[in-house]
């Protein structure tokens, strides 16, 4: 009786096992700092066209990374998704992930947005750009985000704290451009122009300047397209930054496949298929972000706000720098 | 003489008595293996100095550093001494006064246990900043010149939040003492002629001093490591600094530097804790034997209502009344069927994780009875650190190992057996919850001991004499004194587990989500509102164990 028990256990735990180590279906794993519900809808669809499982699970970026470092080359994950480029380039000079030489990639995916090794690629643009209350602020007084450290707007400007990573990547691709002591001195000039602490959120510094807490400040796009799908009656109003110059800051939300991936050639079609036309569209407009293949309109909320000039130099520029953009805003004393 | 030496001339006795058997005793032996275990994580924090991350010192020591080490002194003294205040004045008033409501605020008053401290600030930033409805009001009624209203984003709106979160931890343990120590001690005291006042001060308050010490070591262990209440109010402070290093100049080994402090001083904190403690012995007259409660006059009862009454709203009512018009306005688009599944991993993971706690927590306990030496004091002290750390930053250090287990293992299974495994460890629900257990011994610990504590140890004799010792003793004699330090501890880590992010985060099984889980993803790309409805849910699932096993011990030793 014992010993019959205890030989059916054997059976079922080796039967586990098995079930743990044999791949039924062709199944591809993803390590995501994008949410359960902007990538899941896309997830699904691609189970729906092709049979192709996926399995995923969300973190912060920064431990996603450690989790890879970690977990080295016995990883189960085949592709990893961020929100920013900063940890994509981190994660390539860690050597987490894998060049793709891809045709398909390299003609969906714009140069300045993704790797020039091809480690990753940009799936979706988020631009950060400067917001207005129109009730106090002409558009002809904005210009450039230095120009916000003007001191004829001294008690006018909000911003999100200096810990978000949007907020870092923008310091640093500003370091790349114009140098770190020009940089530093803007920073400061927005420090001393601040209306009051730096937000924890793009929403509510939005909503601050809508409420005349201040009348201008920097936030990503989308979050003023929620607030406004909201709230539409909210005195708020989108003003593309440097348009003579540089052009607005863009980041990315993309995806690299992992150095130790199990599943490579199914990660490499993932990835080409989420940068396709017909994904395009589900991956950008869930969360009103801009899609990066240039043959694709962003969704009709979006499109309203006109078209800009982006920033062309490389968005890897801003992992490059991000720890001296980090420093420097630690320096300025922002917040 | 006072009781409090009576009670400290009836324990000493028996302190430093070890017997070769003891020695090998196997209840010592598993205490040094569970301070071995979370030491492996903690001992992973601490290897970071071996990777030199100096330029990240000099630049937050040149930069940011001194102005975080303010911040957190003023947050850790305000929290501490706010919520030892609050707790023990709320615990006094509802274990030993009537007055009105007293039986409703005795187990109310914990409520705000079951909402996260990061939700209730959020909640207080939405209701009370400058864009919030009622600055929006005030504005609108009262001319510019007469506005004024006092920073929330600042450092009194973060401690007054963490204070409304953390109190209860004080409330809870000093309530059982106070409720333990009977009419007796009262008695006694007016019997040697002190007043009331008096006899608080000098007699109630000393005797329940391991409680409250306990209560507000958890307090401050949780304030110290707490990130996302900070970050709510962009308040910068030692954790900050942890998470800049990691995620901004991506050096997890300077982040790991700076958490190690945090356990040093967590470390520190401990010890003294004990050691004052550890001079005096506490014994219980008999629970239970409370006659009457002192009945407050005049316009102390209605002071003593309007304080409690005031806390429970600010801590608990109005979050959980916003949370409630969130989620209502939310629930058509946010709800669907996988609500029940979040629901069921959250109170499968919280039960499972509370009973192994409060497993460990207990033998820990009882082998610090057993055996008073130095080594296993210490190794008590080591297994309850992990509440000290922020929880990224010992999650990674459970996970690491658990990675080298792991790839030991698929290697010796292909070496002997030709199997590919796959993970055997990671994964899992077994790591997942011995990383709860690391994380939450000390919450689990804490109540427990001072439970233990409080039981004479002339009992043990007895029971020795009885011929009733080691797991019988403490089965048959302990567990059922132990009742209501238990069912704190059990009620505590089951509540802190459901509001637990990052272990749950990164060691959650593929498909594991939970409503603390469903929150950070709602949470992490602002959509705070939208988050209402599974943190509507959580409080509701936590408020489960605080109905069901706190408020029968009242009922218990009433009257």
């Amino acid at each position: 009786m014992i010993s019959n028990i205890s030989a059916r256990l054997l059976i079922a735990l080796i039967g586990a096992i098995g079930c743990l180590s044999t791949a039924g279906a062709e199944e591809i794993v993803v390590y995501s700092a994008r949410i359960e519900q902007l990538v899941k809808p896309l997830f699904d669809a691609y189970t729906q066209e092709t049979g192709v499982k996926i399995k995923f699970v969300t973190d912060k970026e920064g431990v996603l990374l450690e989790r890879l470092k970690a977990e080295g080359a016995n990883t189960p994950a085949d592709l990893l998704i961020t929100v920013d480029a900063g940890n994509l380039w981190q994660a390539a000079r860690e050597e987490l992930l894998k060049p793709v030489p891809s045709a398909t990639l390299a003609g969906n995916v714009p140069a300045h947005l993704r790797d020039p090794d091809n480690h990753w690629f940009g799936l979706s643009i988020r631009a950060r750009t400067i917001f207005y209350n129109p009730q106090r602020v002409k558009p002809a007084e904005l210009s450039t985000y230095a120009d916000l450290a003007d001191p004829r707007w001294r008690g006018r400007l909000c911003l999100r704290t200096s810990k978000k990573v949007y907020n870092q990547s923008l310091v640093a691709m500003m370091i790349a451009e114009q140098g770190e002591a020009k940089t530093e001195k803007i920073v400061k000039g927005w420090v001393a122009n601040l209306a009051t602490a730096p937000f924890p959120d793009d929403t509510k510094m939005l909503e601050a300047i809508a409420a005349g807490q201040c009348d201008v400040g920097i936030a990503n796009t989308y979050y003023y397209g929620r607030l406004l799908e909201k709230r539409p009656e909210l005195p708020l109003a989108l003003f593309w930054a440097d348009q003579q110059g540089r052009g607005v800051h863009i980041n990315i939300s993309g995806a690299g496949v992992i150095r130790y991936a199990k599943n490579e050639p199914g990660a490499v079609k993932l990835l080409e298929w989420l940068s396709s036309a017909k994904a395009q569209n589900l991956f950008a407009d869930a969360n009103l972000e801009f899609p990066v293949n240039p043959a694709v309109k962003p969704a009709t909320a979006v499109a309203a706000w006109g078209d800009f000039k982006q920033d062309p130099l490389n968005v890897a520029k801003a992992g490059e720098f991000q720890a001296a953009a980090v420093k420097l805003m630690d320096r300025a004393d922002y917040r | 003489m006072s009781t409090e030496a009576a009670a400290s001339a009836m324990g000493r006795e028996s302190a430093w008595r070890p017997s070769p058997a003891a020695r090998l005793s196997g209840w010592r032996l598993a205490t040094f293996l569970v301070a071995a275990l979370i030491l492996v994580p903690i001992g992973i924090v601490f290897s970071a100095f071996l990777s030199p991350a100096s330029d990240v010192w000099d630049h937050l020591v040149a930069t940011t550093l001194p102005r975080l080490l303010i911040n957190t002194f003023w947050l850790v003294l305000g929290v501490g001494a706010g919520a030892a205040l609050l707790g023990v004045t709320l615990a006094w008033l509802t274990a030993v006064c009537e007055f009105p409501g007293h039986r409703i605020f005795s187990w109310a008053l914990l409520l705000p246990l079951a909402i996260p401290a990061y939700v209730t600030a959020f909640v207080v930033i939405s209701l009370f900043d400058f864009t919030g409805p009622v600055q929006t009001w005030l504005r609108s009624i009262l001319p510019p010149a007469w506005f004024w209203f006092p920073p929330v984003r600042g450092r009194l709106g973060v401690t007054l939040v963490m204070v409304l979160a953390f109190y209860p931890y004080v409330y809870l343990l000093a309530r059982n003492a106070f409720m333990s120590q009977g009419k007796r001690t009262l008695e006694a005291a007016q019997s040697l002629r002190l007043n009331r006042v008096q006899g608080f001060f000098r007699v109630a308050l000393p005797m329940a001093r391991p409680w409250i010490a306990s209560g507000a070591m958890l307090a401050l262990m949780e304030t110290l490591a707490d990130f996302g209440t900070v970050a709510v109010f962009n308040y910068d402070t030692f954790t900050t600094a942890i998470y800049k290093a990691w995620f901004g100049l991506f050096s997890l080994p300077a982040a790991s530097q700076l958490a190690s402090l945090l356990v040093l001083i967590a470390f520190v904190l401990l010890l003294g804790e004990q050691q004052s403690r550890s001079r005096r012995r506490f014994a219980e007259t008999r629970p239970g034997v409370r006659t009457e409660r002192i009945r407050l006059q005049g316009h102390r009862r209605w002071l003593a209502f309007s304080l409690a009454a005031l806390v429970l709203f600010a801590g608990f009512l109005l979050p959980l009344g916003q949370l409630l018009l969130w989620a209502a306005a939310l629930v058509a688009q946010e709800f669907d069927k996988r609500y029940l599944e979040f629901l069921w991993h959250s109170l499968f993971l919280s039960a499972t994780a509370a009973l192994l706690t409060g497993a460990t927590a207990l033998m820990l306990a009882y082998a610090s009875r057993l055996h008073q030496d130095t080594a296993t004091r210490l190794a008590v002290r080591i297994a309850t650190l992990g509440y000290a750390l922020p929880g990224a930053v010992l999650a990674v250090g459970i996970f690491i190992p658990v990675i080298w287990l792991d790839n030991w293992l698929t290697g010796l299974a292909r070496r002997f057996v030709d199997l590919e495994t796959g993970w055997l460890v990671q994964g899992t629900l077994v790591a997942m919850l011995v990383a709860y257990v690391a994380r939450f011994l000390a919450v689990g610990h804490g109540p427990i001991d001072s439970a233990m504590h409080r039981i004479t140890r002339s009992i043990d004799e007895a029971a020795r004499s009885l011929g009733v010792s080691g797991a019988a003793m403490l089965r048959r004699v302990h567990i059922p004194m132990l009742r209501g330090g238990l069912l704190t501890a059990l009620a505590l880590v089951f509540v802190d587990v459901m509001k637990e992010m990052p272990i749950t985060l990164m060691m959650r099984p593929f498909g594991w989500e939970t409503l603390a889980v469903r929150i950070f993803e709602l949470t992490s790309e602002g959509e705070w509102e939208r988050a209402a409805l599974p943190a509507v849910t959580l409080v509701a699932a936590g408020l489960i164990p605080i109905i069901l096993l706190l408020r029968p011990t009242d009922q218990g030793s009433k009257e």
